[in-house]
């Protein structure tokens, strides 16, 4: 059970986020970096997915040089080799991208004479959020996908994959090899261990330069939107907020 | 319209150390007093809210211990300490004689210690590899705090007794400053503002942002400390409570291991310093989790991870144990590794009261209280004073550097002589170029290069001999050298000239300087001019505050001269009981003078062939001083000696230093004049002498009495600390100051050991001892006395032991000594009747 | 005259709200009259026909595809492609749901064409084959202008950006079947579909939330939440912090990476207002904030905030709900 993990490192960010004063870019001067919450779940999943079958991990990400970061941290958790796409540039978009990641896959594949049992992405990146790189990738390689996926069942050469989409479970089987975003839900992410993390530290990340290439849709410009930043009123505090607060529940017909 | 509101105190910051004020401040009996942070309560985000929270008592520094030991009662006494011991670890045979001597450490303290061997750590922490290490060193009385918890308990009792109002989630937009009394008058808040005298800062690394837009500077740097917490740990979930197994300072990785609940919290120091600078510190919304919880750096404690799975392989090696928490953590660090507290020198009523840890915070708390209510502190913490500082060491670059330098150092294994190899060369004497040739070995103080010895006199070695007392351990060698012995012997043989530049001279003016410095001194002011005064100043307890010398130079002229190291408290001192209509003005003339000292039984002979003034023992007596004529230059000539010895301080204009230096050392070669360095003259000299050092013996937890240092009568006029002298002479001292000689070097291996300071002195059944105060004796200041051919430790002992005779015995690296007490009291060792001196 | 093809969604005999707004949406992307050609999956009741029209819907394509009993996203994609070949629209426009973005993926993927997804606005620039559009990054605490150049543009649209808003001169109405070519993969490509099995009120469309984070203290202390999420007709909500640290099940999270909630109360206990959590409850008509720290994030969009803390309030809060209701 060979299981590919495709990952994307976006930075931390608290209760604000802060442009450049480009305003093309964040200031990730004070912040750390991670991967998308989806991603940490798929990261797992393939983790799960191997321990229970055999087989391996490989995490894959298109990035900057420190990104490595991000694949030595899924390493630690767990995952068995790392492949780092490295460009300078931030401006992949999801078709840059996914011919990036489908080239590189196809590499692999190649190399290793036979396709991976499962591609895992997480469902949609935390910054950017387009949605469709699993999607354009499973098509590229023709093999079918299923997407926002909250559990997961390998076996018999298909995948059984679960999501509830207002009020529905809906059940999706996939052919191996197959391709599955999942979403954060899916699991609870382990935390990487020491030995994890000095195995991490001592894997060798392969390392390719992928080609970048424009396409038609273009970012302008990033603005953090401008909600009146208004003080919420305050009812009172502690214990004596709650007679005032009983009236407003009252007001907004809450209770009776 | 901004609200306007008054505060007899406004304390920014409330981290452990403002809410300790903040109690303190209530219990004496401060009303009105307003505490504002910028974040909100109970956990404001600072440094406390992520510190690891435990307390290992021992330490070097006097005041650090008693600083701790009392934040450790008050953490007991507020119900918030666990005791659950703590175990320092040797991985290296230097830590293992390291852990020796901080034994003894120990037990000068009285802190209860055990020296165990690898067994006997495992016996108590049996997760750990015994085999990794060499040995440990137990402190039972280790423990853990809820520091939060204890500052919202001393925050909510000063509440209680309606003497403070806390304002949360406000922040501080600036303090206003009368520009004419230089004194605070406003804080001005998101809150409205508040008219005030007095602040005080509280606020760790945001400390020297605050204090700036008072014009005022708090010399720290908020620098990174990394840790991590991982767990769930399977062995610790049978503990109840916090802490069930000891805390591990694993000290020659630089990293601490210590149990919280069911995970494992390790931490490190081992890293590369990463300094952050202040206006860098994300807000609160900015954070992810708080602005001192910064997003950890993997690589930088990647070599860490390695070395505490080394150490504890099974508990960290199960693969179930994740890395649950990571940050880099952020903390203050000052030039020197104390905190910053008092009064700034730069405005009056603003108080620094920075850079502490949870260890001493509630201690912190406490004694600026005190000072702020009674102009003294019950534990002396002047090696705290934020007026220590010149202004070089203010600055951003030297905070840094000596921060960076200082970080990694946190857990090493430091000689207390040990010098800083960033951020030298920054004050040079004038002859500075001439030393380097005579191949000084320099060490730094108060920012100038000093001679400790010079190479050029390693032939004296041979012409001494065994007398220059050779050492042949590494530690005691370490920063050291027998040439200072020698050079101590010619000296007194023939003649030596040294290097005083880094002095501090204040000239206190006006028609009131002979009121002001007649308030502060113990001594008769009142002298003739031309007269020069060794004395001390006390505090309003009547402990040392200072000691210096002062020669009256005219009728409203006074030249106050201290040492480097304390100059510019002592300048802060002085300055505060200026008057306020400029009657009496102090300036700073340190970068105006050099001194040299000439001294030795030629010196006369040597003096007199450079000058045409009369330099004899008739015609300048002992303890006075005038201007002279030295070849073309006109130097004050000061008569008076810190080595006992005859001979002259000579002051002249810093840019003919050079001169004058060449000037007597030519002079002198063909009469045996040698250059001698500071190793002489602060210590083998003084020693011999039995002459106290400020900061050694003369600290404010003594007395003139116990010192013995007292005249035979005390001036009528009123003087800081008049009254508590007077009480003190109608007592029997409780303590009093002697000087011991060591009678037996032989250590258990054969070799010679020699005692360099903070030694404990034991009973001959090997017990510790104390006075009536509970004050323990140890080594206040050791040294060669190579005159006297013996190795003289100072110590305070209880005077009913202070018999001359009396035999004891001295703890150096956990190994016992013989020692002898040579005098009691403070005859001199060497030539007790000062006949050199008034030659 | 542009034609705009929309896949819209239905759901119990009526049209999913967020449809409504991607018509709306779908309306105003050009200047000039839009054709609306909607794609549904199975035959539309007489409300939805109605609804439809009203919304400016000039043609109803029904998928018409053997062998498909549920939702299949690739038959979908195929249908719409067809549809916006033959029509030569100018975009292919759907709700960001997660069937939405699933569906203009696909369709994207099979054509080749671009799709901006989570977009607030989007403009057809006139005379030229570009959009300049607005679209969300980070859930939404980021905005994104971009320009997509493209003959045809794939669109999903925020639904709580863009308000529902029936077509002034709404027209007739079309209606017919569209049977793509689908192979055997197509067919593959299909839920399976049972009701989901979960107590209680659903989170993402209660009208009350009761929503905890870090300051609830631990596990022990959402009872509280919960009693009170019972009391007050409400679902129980919790931060992301909650369901990393394992207190609280993952479908409870509110949040970018977790619901999205739209309520007429939030109650945010505890909750200091991370962007990614303000990201899944900032649609609430009204929020209340339970905090010791007044100056939390959170606290710039609470409507009400108490300062004081869980444990403290909460109770007291039950506490004279249950004495109101007893006396009464």
């Amino acid at each position: 059970m060979d299981v590919l993990v495709c990952v994307k490192r976006v930075p931390m960010v608290g209760g604000r986020i802060a442009l450049q004063g480009d305003r093309r870019r964040l200031d990730t001067s004070l912040l750390g970096f991670t991967v998308s919450p989806h991603e940490e779940c798929a990261v797992e999943e393939g983790v799960r997915l191997s321990e229970a079958a055999g087989g391996s991990v490989t995490v894959l990400t298109l990035g900057p040089p420190e990104a490595v970061e991000q694949l030595r941290t899924a390493i630690s958790v767990g995952a068995h080799h790392a492949l780092l796409l490295e460009t300078d540039r931030d401006d992949f978009g999801p078709l840059a991208t996914t011919r990036a990641i489908t080239r590189a896959i196809e590499g692999l594949e190649a190399e290793r004479q036979s396709p991976f049992d499962l591609l895992l992405f997480g469902n949609e990146a935390a910054d950017t959020a387009d949605y469709q790189v699993g999607v354009r990738v499973a098509h590229a390689l023709g093999r079918p996908v299923a997407t926002g996926i909250k559990h997961l069942e390998v076996g018999g050469g298909s995948a059984r994959a679960r999501r509830t989409y207002r009020g529905t479970e809906e059940l999706f089987i996939l052919a191996l090899p197959a391709v599955v975003t999942v979403k954060e839900g899916i699991n609870l992410p382990r935390y990487p261990s020491l030995p994890g993390r000095m195995r991490a530290k001592k894997t060798v990340v392969a390392t390719l330069r992928p080609t970048y290439e424009a396409e038609g849709l273009e970012m302008r410009s990033l603005a953090v939107p401008t909600t009146e930043r208004r003080s919420a009123e305050v009812l009172g505090h502690g214990v004596e907020a709650v007679p005032p607060l009983v009236e407003l529940l009252v007001k907004l017909g809450v209770i009776e | 319209m901004t609200e306007r509101k008054t505060a007899s105190a406004v304390i920014i910051g409330a981290g452990i150390v403002g809410n300790s004020l903040a109690y303190h401040l209530a219990r004496l009996g401060w009303r009105d007093i307003v505490l504002v942070d910028k974040g909100p309560m109970p956990n404001p985000g600072g440094s406390t809210g992520h510190a690891s929270n435990f307390i290992f008592p021992i330490e070097y520094s006097k005041m650090m211990f008693d600083l701790t030991t009392d934040s450790t009662a008050q953490y007991k006494e507020l119900g918030v300490f666990t005791e659950s011991g703590g175990i320092e670890v040797a991985r290296t045979e230097a830590r293992q004689e390291e852990l020796r001597r901080r034994s003894s450490v120990a037990k000068a303290w009285g802190i209860p210690y055990e020296l165990l061997d690898p067994a006997g750590v495992g016996d108590l922490v049996p997760y750990l590899d015994t085999g990794v290490i060499l040995g440990g060193l137990h402190f039972p009385t280790v423990g853990v705090v809820d520091s939060l918890r204890a500052g919202t308990i001393m925050r909510e009792r000063a509440q209680e007794s309606a003497a403070l109002t806390v304002d949360a989630s406000t922040e501080v937009l600036g303090i206003d400053v009368d520009p004419v009394t230089r004194r605070v008058t406003r804080v001005r808040t998101t809150n409205g503002d508040y008219d005030t005298d007095t602040v005080a800062v509280c606020c760790g690394v945001w400390s020297p942002r605050i204090a700036r837009t008072a014009g005022a500077s708090i010399p720290l740097t908020p620098i990174v400390h990394q840790m991590i917490s991982v767990g769930p740990i399977p062995l610790f979930a049978h503990t109840v409570g916090e802490i069930g197994y000891p805390i591990v300072r694993d000290v020659d990785t630089n990293m601490y291991e210590r149990q919280h609940g069911g995970d494992m919290e390790v931490g490190s120091y081992a890293h590369r310093p990463i300094i952050v600078a202040p206006d860098t510190i994300p807000s609160i919304e900015e954070s992810a989790l708080s602005p001192t919880e910064l997003p950890f750096t993997q690589e930088d404690f990647d070599p860490q991870l390695a070395q505490a799975l080394e150490l504890m392989p099974e508990l960290l090696g199960d693969e179930s144990v994740g890395i649950r928490y990571a940050i880099n953590g952020l903390i203050s660090m000052t030039p020197d590794g104390h905190p910053v507290l008092g009064e700034t020198p730069e405005v009056r009523g603003l108080w620094s009261v920075a850079a502490s840890w949870i260890k001493e915070g509630p201690g912190i708390g406490r004694a600026v209280a005190e000072q702020m209510t009674h102009g003294g502190s019950e534990i002396d913490i002047h090696e705290a004073d934020i007026a220590r500082f010149y202004d070089f060491q203010r600055t951003a670059k030297h905070v840094q550097e000596r921060a960076a330098e200082g970080f990694n150092k946190m857990y090493g294994i430091v000689h207390p002589a040990e010098q800083w190899s960033r951020e030298r060369r920054i004050r040079l004497a004038p002859m500075y170029r001439s030393e380097e040739a005579l191949d000084a070995a320099f060490f730094q103080t108060a920012g100038w290069e000093r001679p400790h010895w010079y190479g050029h006199n390693a032939p004296l070695l041979e012409r001494y001999g065994d007398a220059v007392m050779a050492r042949e351990a590494e530690w005691e060698s370490r920063w050291w050298s027998p040439i200072i012995n020698a050079e101590h012997l010619a000296m007194r043989e023939a003649c030596g000239l040294v290097d005083l530049s880094a002095f501090v001279e204040l000239d206190l003016t006006g028609p009131r300087a002979l009121e002001v410095i007649q308030k502060l001194a113990v001594a008769q002011m009142d002298v003739a001019n031309g007269r020069v005064v060794y004395t001390s100043f006390l505090d309003p307890k009547g402990g040392f505050k200072a000691d210096l010398t002062i020669m009256r130079l005219g009728h409203e002229h006074f030249r106050i001269v201290t040492g480097g190291a304390s100059g510019m408290a002592d300048k802060k001192w002085i300055t505060d009981h200026l008057p306020g209509d400029g009657s009496a003005q102090l300036t700073d003339l340190s970068s105006a003078w050099s001194t040299l000292g000439l001294w030795g039984p030629r010196s006369r002979e040597i003096l007199a062939g450079t000058t045409p003034d009369d330099v004899s023992n008739e015609g300048f007596a002992f303890g006075t001083c005038r201007p002279i004529e030295v070849d073309g230059l006109s130097v004050l000539a000061s008569r008076i000696s810190y080595v006992g010895e005859l001979g002259w301080e000579l002051y002249v204009p810093i840019e003919q230093g050079a001169r004058l230096w060449d000037t007597l050392f030519e002079a002198g070669q063909p009469r045996g004049l040698v250059p001698v360095g500071i190793g002489v003259y602060g210590t083998t000299g003084r020693i011999e002498k039995s002459y106290r050092a400020y900061g050694s013996e003369l600290t404010p937890d003594y007395d003139l009495v116990e010192a013995g240092m007292t005249r035979p009568k005390v001036k009528e006029q009123e003087f800081v600390g008049k009254e508590a002298y007077l009480a003190q002479r109608e007592r029997e001292p409780v303590a009093t100051l002697c000087s011991l000689v060591v009678e037996d070097h032989r250590a258990a291996d054969g070799r010679a050991r020699y005692p360099i300071g903070g030694e404990p002195i034991l009973t001959t059944l090997g017990d510790r001892i104390t006075d009536a105060k509970g004050r323990p004796s140890y080594v206040t200041s050791a040294g060669s006395a190579p005159s006297l051919g013996r190795h003289v430790l100072l110590s305070y002992l209880p005077t009913e032991l202070a018999v001359e005779g009396r035999e004891l015995l001295v703890e150096y690296m956990s190994e016992r000594f013989p020692v002898s007490i040579a005098l009691a009291g403070s005859a001199p060792l060497f030539d007790p009747a000062n006949e050199r001196v008034r030659a | 005259m542009s034609t705009v093809v929309c896949y819209v969604e239905t759901e119990n005999g009526a049209v999913l709200d967020a449809s409504l707004r991607a018509l709306t949406f779908a309306r105003g992307l050009a200047a000039e009259a839009t054709e609306v050609s909607a794609l549904i999956a199975g035959p539309p009741g007489a409300d939805v026909t109605a609804q439809l029209q009203s919304f400016g819907v000039t043609s109803i394509c029904v998928l018409s595809a053997g062998g498909l009993t549920g939702y299949a996203p690739l038959a979908l994609a195929k249908a719409l492609a067809a549809m916006a070949s033959r029509s030569e629209a100018a975009a292919v426009v759907a709700a960001a749901t997660d069937h939405g973005n699933e569906v203009l993926a696909h369709l994207g993927a099979l054509t080749g064409l671009e799709l901006a997804a989570n977009c607030t606005k989007a403009h057809l620039v006139e005379g030229e084959r570009r959009f300049r559009l607005v679209r969300q990054r980070w859930g939404g605490s980021l905005i994104e202008e971009a320009v997509l150049s493209a003959a045809t543009g794939l669109f999903s649209v925020a639904a709580d950006s863009v308000q529902p808003v029936p077509s002034p001169a709404a027209g007739s109405l079309a209606v017919s079947e569209i049977a793509p070519q689908l192979d055997a993969l197509d067919l593959a490509l299909q839920a399976l579909e049972s009701p989901e099995e979960s107590p209680g009120i659903s989170l993402a469309s209660a009208k009350v939330v009761v929503s905890g984070g870090r300051g609830v203290g631990g596990p022990e202390g959402f009872a509280v939440i919960e009693e009170l999420a019972a009391l007050l007709g409400g679902a129980v909500g919790v931060s992301r912090v909650v369901t990393s640290l394992g207190w609280r099940p993952h479908r409870e999270q509110v949040g970018q990476t977790g619901t999205r909630v739209a309520p007429d109360l939030y109650l945010a206990c505890g909750i200091s207002g991370a962007v990614q959590h303000l990201a899944g409850c900032q649609s609430s008509k009204h929020m209340v904030a339970v905090n010791t720290d007044p100056s939390a994030p959170i606290m710039s969009r609470a409507d009400y905030a108490v300062i004081g803390s869980v444990a403290e309030v909460l109770p007291a809060l039950v506490d004279a709900i249950r004495a109101r209701r007893s006396s009464c």
